[in-house]
C-alpha cells in the first residue's frame, strides 16, 4: 500500500517545485556538478592508487640498492677488478642472501639503458624498445623474480662492457610482456631477436620484472623489461642490488656499508642518498601519484560537504517559507509522517534531476580531462555510486530540515503571520 | 551611506546565523582552495629569467627524421648541430649547456673527494643569463676557442672551500685536473632550472643550480658524457664504439639557447636554422626537409612540461570546486534575501528606490564576501602550510606567500560573493512593496 501511496505524492511535489524554479534549477545544477566533479575525482584517486599499487615483480621489501661511484683515475681493467671484489664482499655480509651489480634499478624512475629489438636484421619499421638490466647468473635469485621458461645465464657468459663496448651477448632474458610483444603466437625462448650489436637467442622467459623507468609517469614499456649478461664499466660508477634474508634490513645495510666502506679511497657513496631500500624507491618514484590520490579525496570530500551543506541550507529556508502550508496540511489530517515524507521525496526528485544531468556533464568532463591527462574512460560503476552517495547525502541533508516541518503544528494555519 | 548598508548586512547576518556561517564557511573552502593551487600554479609557472626571457631562443633542428621524431624536433642537439650553430655565431649571443656531474680533489687528500653537480657551457653563458658575480667574471670568448682550464663556482663552493674570501684566480681540482677559479657567483638559483631542463627531464625542473660551471670546449676534452642522451632509434648501431663516434652521432644531449633582441632578428635567425637544416640535407646528412623550431623561453618550458601535471589538476579541480561553492552561495543568498521580503516591501514603500536596494544588498554581498576571503586567507596559509604533504618537498618549497596573494584571496572572495549575489538581488529589488504589505497586515 505504501508504494502507490508514494507515487500519488510525486504530482503535488512537482507541481510545487515548478513554484520555485530558480531554487530548485539551483539545488540540481549544485547536484549536477558535484557529481560530475566527484566522480572524475574519485575516479581519478582510483587510477592512481591502482597505478602506485603496481608490483615491480621483485621481493621489493628484502631489496636494497647501493650508488656506488667510481673515484677518476681508474682504468677499466682496475673498475672490473674493484666491481668482482665489491660483489663477493657484499655476498659474504651476514644477512645478504644474494647480490649483483647493474646499471639501473626498478622503480629508480630513469637511468636504465633502452635497447630496440627488431626481428630481423634487415627490419625497416621502429625496433621493439626494451629497457636493460645488466645482469650475471645472481640476478635472478637476487632480485626473487621467477623464471618461468628456459635457463638463467652461466658465470662464464656474463662480459665486462665498457662505456662504448659493443659486445653481441651470448643470449639475454626477456618478460613475458616483452616475449610476447616481440612474439605474439608461440613461445618466443630460443628465438633470436637483432640487437644494434647483431642476433641474439632468447635464452630464457621471466614471469615478470619492470623496468627502471616506472614510476608516476606511465609507459607502455614499463613490463618490456631484459636482462643482458654484462657487468657494467662505466667509469661514472655502477649500482648493486642486495636482498636480504630477512633480517633486519637496517643492520644489513650498516653492514654492507662498512664492508664497501674497507676500501673507500676507490669509491664514493653519498652518505645520506648512496644507499635507498626499494621501499623507499617506491614512495619516491609514486609521490606524485600519491599527491593527486590526496588532493581528489581532500577535494571530493570538500565538495560532497559543500552540497550537503546547500541542501540543508536552502530545505530550511524551504520549510520556513511553507509553514503555513505545512499548518494547512496539518490541519486537513495529513500526519507528521506524511510531511516528513514529502520533504524527503521532494529531494529525492531534485537529487534525481541533478543525477541525470550531472550523469552527462561527468562523461563529458572524463573526455576532457582524458585528452590531457592520462586517464582511461570512466567506467560506468563510477558515476553510478557516486549517484547512489548524492541520493544518501540528500536525503541526510534534509533530514533535519523535514523533521522541524513535521514539528510544524496545525494550529499555524489559522494564526496570521 | 555604504558604512549603513554594512551595518545592515551585519546586523541581518547575526539574525541568522547558521546560514551566514553556511556561506561564509563555503566562500572561505572554496577560495582558499583555489588560492592554494594558484600559489603553487605560480611557482611553478613562474618566469625564471622576467627581464629578458622574450629575447632568449631555444633553437631546435631536426636531426632524427620524421620516422623518430614524429614531426617534433628533438628538444636538444646533438654535438654537430650545437657546434655548427655556435660557431656561426649569427647570434648576438649564444650558449651551449649541458649538465655534468664533476668530482672534487683538494689535491693531497684523496679520500676528501665530493661530486659536484654544474654545467659545461660557453662564455656567452653568464652575460646572456645575467648570471650575477660575487667576485671576478666569466671566462673569455678565448678559454672557449682554447680550452681553457677556468671555472665558475657558486657561492656556496666558494664558501666551504675557500672561507667565502675572493678565490678568483686560485684553482680546485676536478676530476684530477687543474682548474682556474675565474669567477664566484651570487646565490643563483633559477625556477625552473630552465637552461639545461631539456637534458635533465621535467622531473628536475625544480632541482637547485649546480656549483660549477666550465668551458664546454674542456668538457668535452675530458669527455665528460651527460648522464643523459637520446638516440634516435637507428642511432644505438655499431657505429659508436668511441668518444670521437658518439660526438659525431646523430645522439642529442646539448641544450642550445640563443639571444635575439627583435622580432626581426629571431625571424632572420629562424631563417638562419632553414637554410642550415637544407644545406645538412644537400649535404646528403638528412633525407629530410627542413623541420625547425624556435621557441622563447616561456614556449620553450611548455614544451618541455616543466609544470607538473598535480599542479595544472589542482588548478582544474578547484576552479571546479568554486563554481559549485558559488552555486550554492546563490542558493543560499537567495534563500537569504527572499527571507527578507517584508523588510524590503517596507523599505519600498517608504519611498527606497530600486537602486537603493540594489546598493543594499550587493552591499551585503560584498560584506559577507570580504569576511569569507579572511577566513579563506588563514584557511589559505593552512593550506599551503600542508602543501608540503601534497607536492614534492623541492615543488612546496617554492611556494610563497605575499601581500599580492593575500589581496588577490579576498578580491577573488568578495568578487565571488558579489557575483552570486547578483541574481538574489534582482530578486529582492522586484518585490512588490503594496503586496508585501498586504500578506502581512
Amino acid at each position: 500500500m505504501a508504494f502507490p501511496n508514494i507515487l500519488m505524492q510525486f504530482r503535488p511535489i512537482v507541481a510545487a517545485l515548478t513554484r520555485h524554479k530558480v531554487a530548485t534549477l539551483l539545488i540540481v545544477l549544485q547536484v549536477a556538478l558535484t557529481l560530475a566533479a566527484a566522480s572524475n575525482a574519485l575516479f581519478i584517486v582510483a587510477t592512481r592508487v591502482v597505478h602506485l599499487s603496481r608490483p615491480t615483480g621483485t621481493d621489493e621489501s628484502h631489496l636494497f640498492v647501493i650508488r656506488n661511484h667510481w673515484k677518476s683515475g681508474q682504468n677499466a681493467t682496475q673498475i672490473d677488478a674493484n666491481l668482482r671484489a665489491d660483489i663477493a664482499a657484499l655476498r659474504s655480509v651476514p644477512g645478504v642472501h644474494n647480490a649483483f651489480s647493474s646499471e639501473a634499478f626498478p622503480l629508480e624512475g630513469g637511468g636504465a639503458l633502452a635497447l630496440g629489438l627488431k626481428l630481423t636484421a634487415e627490419q625497416k619499421t621502429r625496433p621493439k624498445l626494451s629497457l636493460v638490466y645488466f645482469a650475471d647468473e645472481h640476478a635472478i635469485d637476487t632480485l626473487g623474480v621467477s623464471l618461468v621458461e628456459g635457463r638463467n645465464f652461466r658465470a662464464d657468459e656474463i662480459a665486462a662492457l665498457g662505456r662504448y663496448d659493443k659486445v653481441a651477448p651470448p643470449g639475454i632474458i626477456v618478460t613475458r610482456s616483452l616475449a610476447q610483444k616481440l612474439f605474439p603466437e608461440g613461445s618466443a625462448l630460443g628465438k633470436t631477436v637483432y640487437l644494434p650489436t647483431g642476433p641474439v637467442p632468447i635464452i630464457g622467459v621471466l614471469a615478470s620484472l619492470q623496468g627502471a623507468y616506472a614510476g608516476s609517469t606511465t609507459r607502455s614499456i614499463d613490463e618490456d623489461s631484459m636482462l643482458l649478461p654484462a657487468r657494467s664499466l662505466d667509469p661514472d660508477g655502477v649500482v648493486y642490488l642486495v636482498r636480504t634474508d630477512g633480517t633486519s634490513m637496517t643492520t644489513v645495510i650498516d653492514a654492507a656499508r662498512n664492508v664497501l666502506q674497507e676500501r673507500g679511497g676507490i669509491r664514493r657513496i653519498d652518505p645520506t642518498e648512496g644507499v635507498i631500500t626499494l621501499a623507499q624507491a617506491r614512495d619516491d618514484g609514486y609521490a606524485a601519484d600519491r599527491s593527486v590520490a590526496l588532493l581528489m579525496s581532500v577535494v571530493c570530500g570538500l565538495l560532497l560537504l559543500a552540497t550537503a551543506g546547500g541542501i540543508v541550507g536552502l530545505s530550511s529556508f524551504w520549510v520556513s517559507q511553507r509553514r503555513r502550508q505545512i499548518g494547512i496540511r496539518r490541519s486537513l489530517g495529513a500526519t507528521r509522517g506524511d510531511i516528513l515524507r514529502y520533504f524527503h521525496i521532494e529531494n529525492f526528485v531534485i537529487v534525481s534531476g541533478g543525477v541525470a544531468l550531472g550523469g552527462v556533464l561527468a562523461f563529458v568532463a572524463n573526455l576532457c580531462l582524458m585528452s590531457v591527462y592520462e586517464l582511461p574512460a570512466m567506467p560506468l560503476y563510477v558515476p553510478l555510486g557516486a549517484a547512489l552517495t548524492l541520493w544518501l547525502l540528500g536525503q541526510l541533508a534534509v533530514w533535519g530540515p523535514a523533521r522541524h516541518a513535521a514539528k510544524v503544528p496545525p494550529v499555524v494555519a489559522i494564526r496570521t503571520a | 551611506m555604504w558604512g549603513y548598508y554594512v551595518g545592515l548586512a551585519l546586523r541581518s547576518s547575526a539574525r541568522s546565523k547558521a546560514l551566514t556561517t553556511l556561506v561564509i564557511a563555503l566562500l572561505a573552502f572554496g577560495v582558499a582552495a583555489c588560492m592554494v593551487s594558484y600559489a603553487v600554479f605560480r611557482a611553478t609557472t613562474s618566469d625564471p629569467l622576467p627581464s629578458k626571457s622574450s629575447r632568449l631562443y631555444m633553437p631546435q633542428v631536426d636531426n632524427f627524421g620524421p620516422s623518430s621524431s614524429a614531426g617534433e624536433p628533438p628538444t636538444n642537439l646533438n654535438y654537430t648541430d650545437a657546434v655548427a650553430l655556435w660557431q656561426a655565431g649569427k647570434a648576438s649571443r649564444q650558449a651551449l649547456v649541458f649538465p655534468t656531474t664533476w668530482e672534487l680533489t683538494s689535491g693531497e687528500r684523496m679520500d676528501s673527494s665530493m661530486s659536484l653537480g654544474g654545467d659545461a657551457v660557453t662564455a656567452d653563458f653568464f652575460p646572456m643569463f645575467e648570471v650575477p658575480f660575487r667576485f671576478g667574471s666569466g671566462w673569455a670568448p678565448q678559454d672557449d676557442t682554447r680550452h681553457g682550464s677556468v671555472a665558475v663556482i657558486s657561492h656556496r663552493l666558494n664558501d666551504r672551500l675557500f672561507g667565502g674570501s675572493n678565490s678568483v684566480g686560485r684553482e680546485i681540482q676536478l676530476d684530477g685536473k687543474m682548474f682556474r677559479v675565474s669567477g664566484v657567483l651570487e646565490p643563483w638559483n633559477p625556477k625552473p632550472r630552465f637552461f639545461d631542463v631539456a637534458t635533465l627531464g621535467p622531473l628536475s625542473a625544480f632541482d637547485d643550480a649546480g656549483d660549477v660551471y666550465v668551458p664546454f670546449s674542456r668538457a668535452i676534452d675530458l669527455k665528460k658524457a651527460p648522464q643523459y642522451d637520446y638516440c634516435p632509434a637507428s642511432a644505438t648501431d655499431a657505429g659508436v664504439t668511441d668518444w670521437e663516434k658518439y660526438l659525431r652521432s646523430e645522439c642529442v644531449w646539448i641544450n642550445a639557447w640563443v639571444e635575439l633582441p627583435t622580432p626581426t632578428s629571431a625571424q632572420g635567425y629562424r631563417d638562419f636554422l632553414r637554410n642550415y637544416s637544407e644545406a645538412q640535407r644537400q649535404a646528403g646528412r638528412f633525407t629530410w626537409g627542413p623541420n625547425v623550431r624556435l621557441r622563447n623561453v616561456t614556449e620553450a618550458m611548455t614544451i618541455l612540461h616543466v609544470t607538473p601535471k598535480a599542479s595544472s589538476l589542482s588548478m582544474v579541480v578547484s576552479a571546479s570546486f568554486l563554481l559549485i561553492v558559488l552555486v550554492n552561495v546563490v542558493g543560499l543568498m537567495l534563500a537569504r534575501f527572499m527571507r527578507r521580503a517584508p523588510e524590503i516591501g517596507i523599505r519600498r514603500a517608504l519611498g527606497a528606490s530600486r537602486g537603493a536596494i540594489y546598493r543594499q544588498f550587493l552591499t551585503e554581498g560584498a560584506t559577507i564576501g570580504c569576511v569569507g576571503g579572511l577566513v579563506g586567507v588563514g584557511l589559505t596559509l593552512l593550506g599551503l602550510w600542508g602543501a608540503g604533504g601534497l607536492f614534492e618537498p623541492k615543488i612546496a618549497r617554492l611556494v610563497n606567500v605575499d601581500a599580492s596573494l593575500i589581496a588577490l584571496t579576498v578580491l577573488l572572495a568578495i568578487a565571488a560573493t558579489v557575483i552570486s549575489a547578483l541574481y538574489p538581488t534582482w530578486r529582492a529589488a522586484q518585490t512588490q512593496p503594496a503586496w508585501q504589505i498586504k500578506i502581512n497586515g
